[in-house]
Parts: structure tokens; C-alpha cells; sequence
């Protein structure tokens, strides 16, 4: 499974047992309008290092905290070791 | 009354046994472990320092209406400890064991060796003072708090027992811990006092040989922190050993590990009880539930008196210590006498529960988690044999709940994991408000459990 299609499936994982509806997802989509508050995204960002091995935002100090989807997934790719792209 | 004279009509066979050996009680009515130096030691400060749990054992025995003050030195302490430990004490002789003492006690102006073979001891008579005894807190930084006590407030929850006829010679109690912890200390004096025979553990000794070992000794009292059953339910040589009474203490017993031993030793009876090196021994549970009936909150019980403020509960009592020693301790007792213990209570119906220390709260995005609730609920899945919760950071919310969990062996097939997993996730969603809900869950072999036996937390 790619990065991205991972994120998206652990996005609907989480909004599931949230009890959340995801909105239709593109890149510009602000990533609080997602569907998912900000606890659901930290958890989907603990559920993505379990699965995808990295925690692309809390590595680092300054990271920014990414505000579109693209720019979520992006963080990702750009972490994630050779053999995931 | 001293604890020499206790031991006075100690019955032939009450013995003290470690991994080495055992000694007989009554011997030291007329012969002594500390080789001819007992008078040295009159009114003096005196550490206990020895290595061996065993020559502890019996230089409290000895000492206690000789010294002015016993100060128990736990093994874990570190050493960088020692000048302001002997400063704040007043301590002026050292007592050890195995030949020589160790380092940091040359300033020390006595020192007196200790041993387990005895020697006779030419005359025992004092003028008896009333010794203090002075306990080490386990906190995790700093310098441990000194606790003061006495004899008299250390032993005031323990019901007197009489000392002879055959319930009493054929009990013969054990503990998990250390006994130069409050909850090891608890049990050294139950046996003495009791004049039961006394089998003390081993930080070294593999859990297995543990358990044979208390098998042999034919254990019928055993005491010990929710995390050591825990690691002995993990043990196939459980089923050695058949206590008629399971006591555990210094951590939060849930639900589960009260079933479990329930399950385990079916015939015995199995108590909580609540206690600390500050407050004492507060009260036991012996209905085999988990928490405290609300009604413990009201008027005096065994000259126990509890209340709860902001949440936290407050205990006056006659076994309650003093004071702290030296300049390490601030105020030990409120305006009115009580002590704040630090551990939070909640009331559900008729009963209190313990939900986690002051302090020990987890913060996600302001709402707040105590991790021994939520490991209080995947404990109860039939799989788990423990779990350790802990925040993890998280840029969105500061914190984020995750957990490691310890499986029974009887489930060690790694296929199964996802579906525990889930079912796992699935019992705190049923249970537990969403922030409460483990981010993650980790699947460990064992988590460290620390030298005053409860789970090691880290900072």
C-alpha cells in the first residue's frame, strides 16, 4: 500500500472510532476540516508511526505542523525510508 | 515493649530464612548478631546498612530499645545520598554486613560488623529507650525523605495475635519485598510479633526459584504488590505454593489481578490494603473487590480516621509517622493531623477507587488521564497479564495515551496480536472517553517492575 493510500485508510480507521464523518479528501483540504479534531489526528499520527515506522512531526522541534492534507501526506513521503516510496 | 522482648517466648521453631540460610529466633535471646558490640550501640544513631535482608531482620531485632534511632537503608538508594542522609539523621554508627563496610561510611565514628551465625551474648540487659525508626521514601529524584516512626505507631494495625497454640505455628508468612520497605517492614513485624516464622526474598532470585523456595517453607501468608503477582501469575510454579492468605499492598489492586489470584488460590483469603511510608497502613479489603467502600470515610475505624480533599485522600492515624528528618522533608502532617497520601480517589456508587497519583496525571489537550485507570481496563481482558500506560508526545495536543502490554504466555502466537489488539482498543472505547483511549498499543515481554516492587514509571 502506498503512504498515501495508508494515511487515508488510517484517516477513516480513526474517524470510524471517533465516531467522526471524513470529508471528501484533496490535497488543499485544511486538515481540521478533514473531519478529524486535533486528538484524532494525534492519534492517527501515533497509528501511522506504528504502521509506517516514523513520526515525521514531533522528530524534530521546529517542524511545522502541516495544514493541508498534501502537505500531511508530503510530510510522510519525504520521512518515510526508501523502501516505502 | 522493645522487640527483644517479643521474641522472649518465641517458639522453637519460628525461624528467619533467606536464600543462604535461616536463623532461629529464639536463639537471640541469649546470643547476638552484632559479635559482642551490642553496648556500643546504646543510645546512638544508627544506620542499618547491611546487605543481607536477613542481618537487617536481626539488628532490628536487637537494636530497637538499644539505639536512640534505627535508619533502615533500602539497597536501592543511591549512594550520593549518603552525607546528607547520615547529616539529617544525626547518624553516628553504621552497621554492616559481608566483611567490610561499604564506601561513604568513614566518617562515620562506629561501625559495627553483623553476621547471621551468632555469637553468645554476655549480658542483654539495658535501661530500654524508646528507638525511633526512620524510613526511606522511594521517590524517584532527590534525596528519599526520612520518615520517622516508632515501634508502637509501626505495629498499630497489626491485631495482637497470640503467640502460641497451632494456628500460629504452622503460619509461617513471606513477602515479594524488601523488608526494609514500609510494605516489607509490615510483614517482618506481623511474623515477629505473631511468632511466625518469616521466609525473605532475594532481588537476584529468579521468580521460579522464588516460588520453590516458599513451596519448601510451606508459605501460608504471602504479601506483595499488585506487579510482583502479577510476575508470579506469569510463573508455571505458581501452582506450588497454596497460601490461606494473599495480601497485596503499594499499588493500585484492580479488579483483574484480585480475579486472578482469586482463580489461582481459590481456598484463600485475598486482601488489599492501603498503606504508605507516610501515613501508615490506612485500612485492608477483604470483600475481593477493587477500591474501598465509601463507608471507610466515616467516623474512626481501628483509630483510622480518612476524608478526601481536591480529590486526594487524607488519612490521620495512630500509625502514621511523626515527622521527616532533617531538611529534606517540609510539613509531613496537615494543621488537623492528617497526611495527604497523594493518591487520588473517585466514588462510583458506594464505593471509592483509586485512580493514580497526584502528580502522575497525563495531559491531552487539557483534559486530563491518570494511566491506572485506563490500565485498569485492558487488564481486564483475559489475555493481558499487565500494561503500563504513558504519554507520548504529540505536536497536536501535548501529550497523546499509549500503552505497553504484557500478554499471558498462554497466548504467545503472533497471529493472535492484531485481533487483541483491537479487542484491547475496543474494551477502552467501551469504557473509557476517547482522550482515555490508547493512541497505541505496544506489545512488550515485561515491563520493569522497580526495587520497592511497583511498576518502574518513567519521570
Amino acid at each position: 500500500m502506498s503512504i498515501k493510500l495508508t494515511i487515508i485508510d488510517q484517516m477513516q480507521q480513526v474517524a470510524r472510532e471517533h465516531g467522526k464523518t471524513l470529508a471528501p479528501l484533496d490535497d488543499d483540504l485544511a486538515l481540521l476540516d478533514s473531519g478529524l479534531d486535533s486528538l484524532g489526528i494525534a492519534v492517527l499520527v501515533a497509528r501511522l508511526e506504528d504502521r509506517l515506522g516514523v513520526d515525521p512531526f514531533t522528530a524534530s522541534e521546529e517542524m511545522q505542523f502541516p495544514v493541508t492534507v498534501g502537505d500531511f501526506v508530503k510530510a510522510y513521503e519525504n520521512a518515510a525510508a526508501p523502501a516505502h516510496r | 515493649m522493645p522487640l527483644r522482648r517479643h521474641i522472649a517466648n518465641a517458639h522453637a521453631d519460628q525461624c528467619l530464612f533467606d536464600r543462604a540460610g535461616q536463623v532461629r529466633v529464639a536463639a537471640l535471646a541469649s546470643a547476638t548478631s552484632l559479635h559482642g558490640s551490642l553496648g556500643d550501640l546504646r543510645g546512638r544513631s544508627v544506620l542499618i546498612a547491611t546487605a543481607s535482608q536477613l542481618t537487617s531482620a536481626l539488628a532490628l531485632i536487637e537494636l530497637d530499645g538499644v539505639a536512640r534511632r534505627l535508619t533502615i537503608l533500602p539497597p536501592d538508594v543511591d549512594r550520593a545520598h549518603l552525607p546528607a542522609l547520615i547529616a539529617d539523621a544525626d547518624i553516628d554508627a553504621v552497621v554492616f554486613d559481608g566483611g567490610a563496610p561499604q564506601e561513604g561510611f568513614s566518617h562515620v565514628p562506629v561501625r559495627i560488623a553483623c553476621a547471621s551465625s551468632l555469637v553468645p551474648l554476655d549480658d542483654g540487659r539495658f535501661d530500654e529507650v524508646r528507638t525511633e525508626w526512620v524510613l526511606l521514601t522511594s521517590g524517584t529524584t532527590g534525596v528519599p525523605k526520612m520518615v520517622v516512626h516508632n515501634l508502637a505507631g509501626l505495629t498499630a494495625a497489626i491485631a495482637p495475635q497470640p503467640q502460641t497454640g497451632p494456628e500460629t505455628e504452622s503460619m509461617v508468612w513471606a513477602t515479594f519485598y524488601d523488608i526494609r520497605r514500609y510494605g516489607g517492614l509490615q510483614i517482618f513485624l506481623r511474623a515477629i510479633l505473631g511468632g511466625a516464622s518469616l521466609v525473605l526474598s532475594s532481588a537476584e532470585e529468579p521468580v521460579a526459584d522464588h516460588l520453590l523456595r516458599l513451596s519448601r517453607h510451606g508459605v501460608t501468608h504471602l504479601s506483595g504488590t499488585p506487579s510482583h503477582w502479577r510476575r508470579a501469575l506469569m510463573s508455571p510454579e505458581i501452582g506450588k505454593i497454596a497460601p490461606r492468605y494473599v495480601r497485596l499492598s503499594g499499588e493500585i489492586a484492580d479488579q483483574a489481578v484480585l480475579d486472578h489470584l482469586r482463580t489461582a488460590f481459590p481456598h484463600a483469603a485475598i486482601g488489599h490494603a492501603y498503606a504508605s511510608t507516610e501515613a501508615g497502613v490506612g485500612f485492608a479489603v477483604n470483600d475481593g473487590l477493587a477500591g474501598f467502600p465509601a463507608a471507610y470515610l466515616e467516623g474512626v475505624r481501628g483509630g483510622v480516621e480518612m476524608k478526601v480533599v481536591d480529590g486526594s485522600l487524607r488519612i490521620r492515624s495512630p500509625g502514621a509517622a511523626s515527622h521527616y528528618a532533617g531538611a529534606h522533608g517540609g510539613e509531613l502532617l496537615d494543621a488537623d493531623g492528617f497526611v495527604d497520601t497523594g493518591d487520588m480517589v473517585e466514588r462510583r456508587g458506594d464505593r471509592y477507587f483509586f485512580a493514580g497519583r497526584k502528580g502522575g496525571i497525563i495531559n491531552i489537550g487539557g483534559l486530563k488521564v491518570h494511566p491506572e485507570e485506563v490500565e485498569a481496563v485492558i487488564n481486564r481482558h483475559p489475555q493481558v497479564r499487565m500494561s503500563l500506560v504513558r504519554p507520548k508526545r504529540s505536536p497536536l495536543t501535548g501529550s497523546i495515551v499509549i500503552a505497553d502490554v504484557v500478554l499471558k504466555s498462554s497466548c504467545k502466537r503472533a497471529e493472535d496480536e492484531p485481533t487483541i489488539k483491537n479487542d484491547i482498543l475496543q474494551l477502552c472505547r467501551d469504557a473509557l472517553p476517547r482522550h482515555k483511549v490508547p493512541a497505541a498499543i505496544s506489545f512488550v515481554p515485561a515491563l520493569a517492575v522497580a526495587s520497592t516492587g511497583k511498576l518502574a514509571r518513567r519521570g
